[in-house]
Formats: structure tokens, C-alpha cells, sequence
């Protein structure tokens, strides 16, 4: 009885999820698949790190953070040109992606430069 | 036409104030440059202490050869025979700032020299770093309050003491780099913009390049960002302000070949990944709110913590079982030393013996800070009416900073910015409530209360109008005027309340206080140019003293150094006893200075001779190894005078300032504490053909050798336990008169002190110590005496060469020389030496 509760409660929570996440914008959902290719790419080089060693760990260590750090300035992108968010009314979207243009470039940048 | 007349006023007076502002923080930069240059007109211009030397050193290097060659720079005059790894040794920062200023100042054809840029360079950026402050204080509480914050920083003693024109070291820089990194994370966090948190993890870019203080940024940032959130006050603009200077950041340390991998593997480091992880996962908590009604994040929470608890542990355990494997649990020695106070002293000597490291006497709060002192409490109160996040910020610095001022000595220059900002808002907040109630007072006498209040609030909001736009001219009007909405909603409703309580200050009672308060300034002024020009000046490379008899100039150590260079080969290697007390030095007693007119440039090493001799003995071919084994000489030391010697004297030393390697300074230390014998057979295993020391027991210089002397024999019996400490004290005590135990007396760095010294007076009385000395009359068997200062302060042994034919019994000697704690007083054995 409690249990088909708590599956039946899981299942609406679930429900309720999906179909909140539907109701978001296009362009916002465009940005979470960036956020979510991001995070598979860096879960995979650690995957491959764990398999053949971290040696040259620069390497390593650069390409797992580029990929974190797409994503971070990707989520910092989606709160900015999120039209729900009260303190970011008066932000023009495209002054937005420039600063998320220009901070890409600053650490793509300090990427290859760590490369190695 | 009243509101048009109000805001053509408001644009005059916002106009006004923003050309006052201008003029003002002009003055104050010229300020922050001229105090600092006592020492430049009370000697020369010259550096000062030991660790600029090789700052300076480097620098020569980098201006001559370039960027590459200086990053990948392996300098085999220091630390013989190991070398040092410049490239990846030492933070860059300050180096490159001199070198890329040397270079713009001669590309347009202002010829300055490298020293004259190195010697200035501290001023200018205490100039920028007051500016910064400025910024900063704006940021956290508004113009006012950033100004007095800035002409504050301009004349604190604590960063004077560090800056001077002539101090070139790495803080001269990195302070300026710490606040406008703070000064970039407030405007972050204030605006939410992502183009201002890139310029943050570029400024921290450079305070990392600049100094070792860097874990200070990374671990108090975390920390705010954890008190925002559990104080309730997160927002979108703390992750954009926090999240991309993590990453980015971490990044760009790991660029500095000093930091390299420590960004992501030490324990200093570990605070700002664990906040990193806990935003964002309040950051999905707070979305997933958003968009779920409340009962069904209530099953979301339920469901959440139950599962995710589990996998919390597990991977919890994991991280604690990694760190607790190491020994330290991930911590730098010097870092550790910073949480817990006792224990350098109890595992490495070497850290605990540097006078700065040593806790802070309470009169020094009051010299280094002075009325900021007591201003602290009145701003973090300040701080608290209203809380913003910038003002949380500011609380969490000071009181970190005083903890941590509370542990070093060193790191009172730390709290000085934090000390700055605290009084400036509190300064600046009472000047705010007294002029408001002396213009209360002259304008509204003759109306009624009523209209008493709607002035004053009318008056506030004018003030809060002004200065709302002045900041709109400055960034984007849209966001910050959207901030200063939810400030000023709150802010006139409770300064009215407030308003209602300030009207009850009396006129003659505010007159009063705002005089009091600029005499309060006027002190502060006062202390702080006497320190500047008394004890912080001071370049301790030439000494004087005031006696009977008029002003004695002492330059034993160039004296030396000069010495040195023109009269041992090239490619001498010197040793040369501790740093002295840097403390010490700075009390004020009675130790001016006069400029010795003397060249401070010497020629350079040629690398040539050192190349050949280690050809020939990596070839083994006996002639040029024969060749330069006639030239290949050492000087050995103690590590104090290491960056003076090879910069100066430019012979190659064995231990010097960086004290990497404790083993090789122990060597030394057990060589200066051990018979002559032993010492002679280190010396000479080290290919040292020099010994130097420091002696004040003539002129009653207090920070010779003999009284560093117990570090030497703590250092040294770390590592070889022959040296034992009590041998040498009587009584608990390092003794030098009749009463010193034979150990002692029989030690190399007491028969190199006080050989003939008994000469000088007759009895040999020693004016540091304050007794005639023990053993007055000996002969030195294994070093001989090549040069002594005018003074006696510097002193200059050669070993001697060993005799072909050994006469008499050698398996005594050979017995002898192998208990060097004997405590047997050493016979006159016929020394087969001699």
C-alpha cells in the first residue's frame, strides 16, 4: 500500500517534470542540449583516463575542464537570456551572448596554451 | 519647473562631484608614490633586504635574454652543486611586470635602467592599489567611503613597510593584484555580468603569477559563496560571479609553472571545488523549485534524499579516505602552518626560524595600523546596516585577515586593505550622520518638525538620486539602477526612521565630532609618515648609528661583497651565515642612513669556465679538468646573504634565501657547528673554498651569526643527529663567555667569530652579548683569515689546503674528527696540517 504510494508519487513526480521541462522556451532547450553534450564529452574522457592512464595529465586535465567550462558558461548563458528571471530583465540577450562569446574565447585560449 | 530645476542641480552637482572625485584620487595615488621614497632621499637609490637582490637578479637576466630564456632558466651559481630551477621555481609575476615596464619606457626613449624601474616599481603599484581600493569600498558602500578607504591604504605603515621605493618583492605587486581581484568578484556579483567575472579570473591570473598569498583568493571566496548561501541570499548573479572563475581559474594557475599541478591536488585548492559542487547543486534545487508545484517538490525532496544520502557517503568516504593517506592530509607545510600556529616550530625549523613568521607583538598592531585599529569594530557595524552581499564580503575578509594577522607577522600586510575598508566605511558613515545633522540644523531651524523630516528625507533621496546617477554613467543603467531600486525601497523608509533618531544630534555636538574626527585623521597622518620615514626606510644593506662622536656609516657588506669580487676567482663559491632579523632591523633604534657612495654594479659571471670544468669532469679528461679545478671555487655560507652574494658579489653560493632544500642548508648548519676538523671536511666535500660570516660584536650589531646561531644547530640536528642542542647550552642558554660548554667554544662558527678578536680591546669584550668572550686566545689549524671588514662585521675564511705528506700519528686524528659532540677540550695535538 505504501509502496504503490511512493512509485505511484515517483510516476507523478516524473509526470509533472516532463511536462514543466516541455513548457520551456525553444532556444532554452537548444542550450540545455549544449549543457548535456558538454558533460557526456567530459564523462568520457574520464571514462578513457581511468582505461589508459592520466599520463600527460596536462591533457587531460585541460580537456576535461574545457568541456566543464563550456558548460558552466553555458548555464550562465541560460540564466541570463532566461525571460523568467526578474534580475535580468533589462539585458538585452545579445549583449548576453557576446560576454559568453568573449569568455569562451579567454578559455579556449588558456586551453590550447595547456594543451601540451 | 521645480523637478527640471532639481535635475539640472543634481546633473551640476553629479558633475562636480565626479571631477572632485577625480582630483582627489589623483592626489592620492601622488600621495601613495611620494611617501615611499624616503629611502630614496635619505640614501640612494638602491634595493634593500636580500630577497629583492634576487628579484633584481632575475630581472637582469630576463631584460637581457628574453622571455624564453628567462622561462626556462637553470641557474648554476646558487645552491651548489644541485642548481636551481628558476623557470619553475619562482612566481613570475613581479619579474615580468618590471621587465614589460623596463621595455615600454625604452621603446619611447625614456632610458631608464633596470634597477631604477625595480626600485620604483613598488611605489607606482601602491599608487594602483589604492585606486583599486577605491574601487572596491565604492562597490561595497558608495564614493564617500571608497575614498576615505583609498587615502587610508595610501599611508597604512604595514604596506609601506613592504612597498618602499627599493623593496622590490613579490608583495609590491600581488596587493594590488588581491584587491582588484576583490574589486572584480564584488562587481560580479553585484551586476551579474560574465564579462566582468572573464576579467576576474584574469586578475586572478595575475595574483596568482605574483604571489604564494594566492590560496588566500581561492579559500575566501569559496567561503563567502558558502555564506551567502547558507545565510539564504543566493541568486543567479553568486553562480555567475563564483562558477566560471572556478574553472577558469583553476585553469590559469595551473599555467604558472610554479603552481602547475598543485591547482588541482593540494588541499588549498580542495575549498573551491567542494563550494563549486554544493552550487550547483543548489542551483538545480532552486530550478527544480521553479518549476514544480510545492507538493510535488515535496516528493522530489523525499525522493532526492533518501537515494542521493547514500551515494553522498560513499563517495564522502572515498575523498576522506584519498586525503587522509597523505600526512599532512594534502597540505603545504607553510600553509599548514597557518591553521595550526605550533607546528612549524615542532617539524621544520626552517620555516619557524624567519623572523616574520613569528606571531605579531600587540604594540605592532598599533604601529602597523594605528587608528585603523579601533575604526574596524565601528565599520563591520557599519558593514551590518544594511547587509548586502559586498558588505558580507568585507565582514568575512577582515575577520579572516585577523586571524591569520594573529598567527604571522607577515601577514598583517594581508589585513591592512581589509583594515582600510572597514574604517573608510565607518569614517565615511559618520561623517554622513553628523554633516547631515549640522545641515539639518542650519537649514530647517525655522520650520516645523513636520517638514523637518520630509527635507531630510527629501535631502536623502537626493543624495541617493545623485548618487544613483553618477553609478549609472559609470556601468549599464538598466541593472544597476534595478539594484539600487531594491536599496533604495528599503533605504529612505529606515534612514527616515533613522532620520527621526539623528535629529536629536545637537549642532555644537556635530561640529564637535567632525573636528575630533579630522584631528583623529591628522594623527594617523602623522604616525604614519614617522614610520614611513624612521623605521621602514631603513635599505639594511648600509647601516649607520648616531654616537657622541657624530654619524658612523657602516657598509661592511658591500665592503665585502667588493671584496669578494675582485679578489676570488670567478667562479668562488661562498657560504655565508642566516638572514638576519628583518624584525630586528626594523625596530627603531638608533640605525639611519647615509648614502656610501659606491658602485652596486659589478660585471657579469662568465658561464665559459663553468661550462669547461664541467666538461672535463663529465669526460674525465684530466687536463681541462685540472684546468678548471684551479678555477672552480666556492663560497660557502649560511643562507641569509645567498641573493646578496650572487647578485652582488656574483660568486656562486651554497645555500641561499629560497631554502628549498633543507638537507643542503642543514649541511651547512652542521658545519658551522662543528669542530674545525669536521666542518673542514663538509666544507670541503662541498667544494667550498670560502666561508663568511657575520660577526657585530665590535660595533654591537645585534643580528650576527652568534645570535642566529641556534638555528643553526636546530636546523643542522633536524637531519644529523650528532648535533645535539643541549651540548651547547648552559643553563638553557647559548653562552659565549667563560661559562659556554666546550662544544660550544670548540664550534667553527665560534672560533671563525671571535678569532683575534681579543686584539681589538684587550679583553675581548663582545657589545652584543654583553660579556668578554670565553676563549680569547687560539689558533685557527684548518682556515685562515683573508679579509675582515673596517668594522669586523663581515668576515672572510679560506680553507686550506691539505699537505702532501701527513706527518705523525693519522689514525688519532682520523678517530678524532669523527666525534664531533665530544665534549673533551680540544689538547694541542701536534695537527698533522700544519
Amino acid at each position: 500500500m505504501g509502496k504503490s504510494a511512493t512509485t505511484s508519487d515517483v510516476h507523478a513526480l516524473f509526470h509533472s517534470l516532463r511536462s514543466a521541462y516541455a513548457a520551456t522556451a525553444n532556444h532554452l532547450k537548444i542550450i540545455d542540449l549544449y549543457i548535456v553534450f558538454a558533460i557526456v564529452t567530459a564523462v568520457i574522457q574520464v571514462a578513457y583516463m581511468a582505461i589508459v592512464g592520466s599520463f600527460p595529465f596536462n591533457s587531460f586535465l585541460s580537456g576535461v575542464l574545457s568541456c566543464v567550462g563550456t558548460a558552466v558558461l553555458a548555464v550562465s548563458l541560460r540564466i541570463q537570456v532566461n525571460k523568467d528571471n526578474k534580475e535580468f530583465k533589462d539585458l538585452p540577450p545579445e549583449r548576453a551572448f557576446a560576454d559568453f562569446v568573449l569568455c569562451n574565447l579567454v578559455l579556449h585560449l588558456v586551453i590550447m596554451n595547456f594543451l601540451g | 519647473m521645480a523637478a527640471q530645476e532639481t535635475s539640472q542641480s543634481a546633473t551640476f552637482r553629479h558633475a562636480f562631484g565626479n571631477v572632485l572625485s577625480f582630483t582627489v584620487l589623483l592626489l592620492i595615488g601622488v600621495m601613495a608614490f611620494s611617501i615611499r621614497l624616503f629611502s630614496v632621499i635619505k640614501y640612494e637609490s638602491v634595493i634593500h633586504e636580500f630577497d629583492p637582490y634576487f628579484n633584481y637578479r632575475v630581472t637582469q637576466f630576463l631584460t637581457k635574454s628574453g622571455v624564453y630564456d628567462f622561462w626556462n632558466w637553470f641557474d648554476d651559481r646558487t645552491w651548489y652543486p644541485l642548481g636551481r630551477v628558476i623557470g619553475g621555481t619562482v612566481y613570475p609575476g613581479l619579474t615580468l611586470t618590471a621587465g614589460t615596464l623596463w621595455r615600454i619606457l625604452n621603446s619611447i626613449n625614456i632610458p631608464l635602467s633596470v634597477e631604477t624601474v625595480c626600485v620604483f616599481t613598488a611605489p607606482v603599484f601602491s599608487a594602483f592599489a589604492s585606486w583599486a581600493t577605491y574601487l572596491l569600498t565604492k562597490e561595497i558602500k558608495g564614493a564617500g567611503a571608497g575614498l576615505t578607504a583609498a587615502a587610508l591604504l595610501a599611508m597604512v605603515p604595514s604596506y609601506i613597510s613592504r612597498s618602499v621605493a627599493g623593496s622590490y618583492d613579490n608583495e609590491a605587486v600581488a596587493i594590488f593584484a588581491l584587491i582588484f581581484t576583490f574589486y572584480l568578484y564584488i562587481k560580479t556579483l553585484n551586476t551579474g555580468s560574465l564579462f566582468y567575472a572573464t576579467l576576474n579570473a584574469i586578475a586572478y591570473f595575475y595574483m596568482v603569477c605574483s604571489w604564494g598569498g594566492y590560496t588566500f583568493i581561492i579559500n575566501l571566496i569559496p567561503m563567502h559563496v558558502l555564506l551567502c548561501i547558507v545565510t539564504g541570499r543566493y541568486s543567479p548573479r553568486l553562480y555567475i560571479a563564483y562558477a566560471p572563475l572556478v574553472v577558469l581559474g583553476t585553469l590559469l594557475a595551473a599555467l604558472v609553472p610554479v603552481v602547475g599541478f598543485n591547482a588541482v591536488m593540494t588541499s588549498e585548492h580542495f575549498a573551491s571545488f567542494l563550494v563549486f559542487i554544493i552550487i550547483h547543486v543548489v542551483a538545480l534545487v532552486y530550478y527544480i523549485k521553479g518549476i514544480l508545484t510545492p507538493q510535488m517538490f515535496k516528493v522530489a525532496v523525499t525522493l532526492v534524499v533518501s537515494v542521493g544520502m547514500v551515494l553522498c557517503v560513499a563517495v564522502l568516504a572515498v575523498l576522506i579516505a584519498l586525503v587522509a593517506s597523505s600526512p599532512t592530509k594534502g597540505w603545504s607545510g607553510r600553509s599548514l602552518s597557518l591553521l595550526d600556529p605550533t607546528y612549524a616550530s615542532k617539524y621544520i625549523p626552517i620555516i619557524a626560524s624567519v623572523s616574520e613568521h613569528q606571531p605579531p607583538t600587540w604594540p605592532s598592531y598599533f604601529m602597523d595600523i594605528n587608528v585603523l585599529a579601533f575604526l574596524v569594530p565601528a565599520g563591520i557595524i557599519a558593514c551590518f546596516l544594511p547587509l548586502s552581499d559586498a558588505s558580507s564580503f568585507a565582514v568575512l575578509y577582515i575577520v579572516t585577515s585577523v586571524y591569520f594577522s594573529g598567527v604571522m607577522v607577515r601577514l598583517m600586510l594581508v589585513l591592512a586593505p581589509a583594515a582600510c575598508i572597514m574604517s573608510g566605511i565607518a569614517l565615511s558613515e559618520a561623517f554622513d550622520v553628523l554633516t547631515r545633522s549640522i545641515k539639518f540644523h542650519l537649514v530647517g531651524t525655522t520650520q516645523n518638525p513636520q517638514d523637518n523630516a520630509r527635507d531630510a528625507t527629501k535631502v536623502n533621496q537626493n543624495d541617493v538620486k545623485s548618487e544613483k546617477s553618477e553609478d549609472t554613467v559609470k556601468e549599464r543603467p538598466s541593472r544597476k539602477s534595478k539594484k539600487k531600486d531594491k536599496e533604495n525601497i528599503e533605504k529612505p523608509s529606515l534612514v527616515s526612521r533613522v532620520e527621526k533618531r539623528l535629529l536629536v544630534l545637537p549642532l555644537e555636538t556635530s561640529v564637535m565630532a567632525v573636528f575630533l574626527l579630522v584631528l583623529l585623521g591628522a594623527f594617523y597622518v602623522v604616525h604614519c609618515v614617522w614610520a614611513a620615514a624612521e623605521a621602514y626606510s631603513a635599505p639594511s644593506i648600509v647601516l649607520t648609528s648616531r654616537s657622541h662622536d657624530g654619524l658612523h656609516v657602516f657598509d661592511d657588506f658591500r665592503e665585502a661583497y667588493a671584496w669578494l669580487s675582485h679578489n676570488t676567482e670567478v667562479d668562488d663559491k661562498v657560504s655565508k651565515s642566516k638572514r638576519s632579523d628583518s624584525f630586528a632591523l626594523k625596530t627603531p633604534t638608533d640605525v639611519s642612513g647615509i648614502s656610501f657612495i659606491a658602485s652596486t654594479h659589478y660585471p657579469l659571471i662568465l658561464f665559459e669556465v663553468l661550462n669547461l670544468a664541467v666538461l672535463g669532469l663529465v669526460q674525465r679528461n684530466k687536463l681541462i679538468g685540472l684546468l678548471a679545478a684551479a678555477i672552480l671555487v666556492q663560497v660557502a655560507s649560511w643562507w641569509d646573504y645567498g641573493y646578496q652574494t650572487t647578485a652582488m658579489a656574483n660568486r656562486t653560493v651554497i645555500v641561499d634565501n629560497n631554502t628549498w632544500n633543507n638537507t643542503h642548508i642543514a649541511t651547512v648548519g652542521t658545519a658551522m657547528s662543528s669542530p674545525e676538523k669536521a666542518a673542514w671536511d663538509i666544507f670541503n666535500s662541498l667544494d667550498v673554498k670560502y666561508v663568511l660570516v657575520v660577526f657585530g660584536g665590535l660595533v654591537g650589531y645585534p643580528s650576527d651569526d652568534i645570535n642566529k646561531f641556534l638555528w643553526m644547530v636546530r636546523i643542522g640536528g633536524g637531519v644529523f643527529p650528532h648535533i645535539k642542542e643541549p651540548d651547547y647550552l648552559r643553563d638553557g642558554q647559548y653562552r659565549i663567555d667563560s661559562q659556554a660548554t666546550p662544544t660550544m667554544l670548540n664550534s667553527l662558527m665560534y672560533k671563525l667569530s671571535y678569532f683575534r678578536f681579543v686584539e681589538t680591546d684587550g679583553r675581548g669584550y663582545d657589545r652584543v652579548r654583553n660579556t668578554e668572550i670565553g676563549k680569547k686566545h687560539f689558533k685557527l689549524t684548518h682556515f685562515e683569515e683573508v679579509f675582515t671588514t673596517h668594522h669586523w662585521m663581515v668576515r672572510i675564511y679560506k680553507l686550506k689546503s691539505p699537505k702532501n705528506r701527513i706527518r705523525g700519528k693519522t689514525k688519532r686524528s682520523k678517530s678524532k674528527s669523527g666525534t664531533s659532540t665530544s665534549s673533551k677540550r680540544s689538547t694541542r695535538k701536534k695537527n698533522p696540517w700544519q
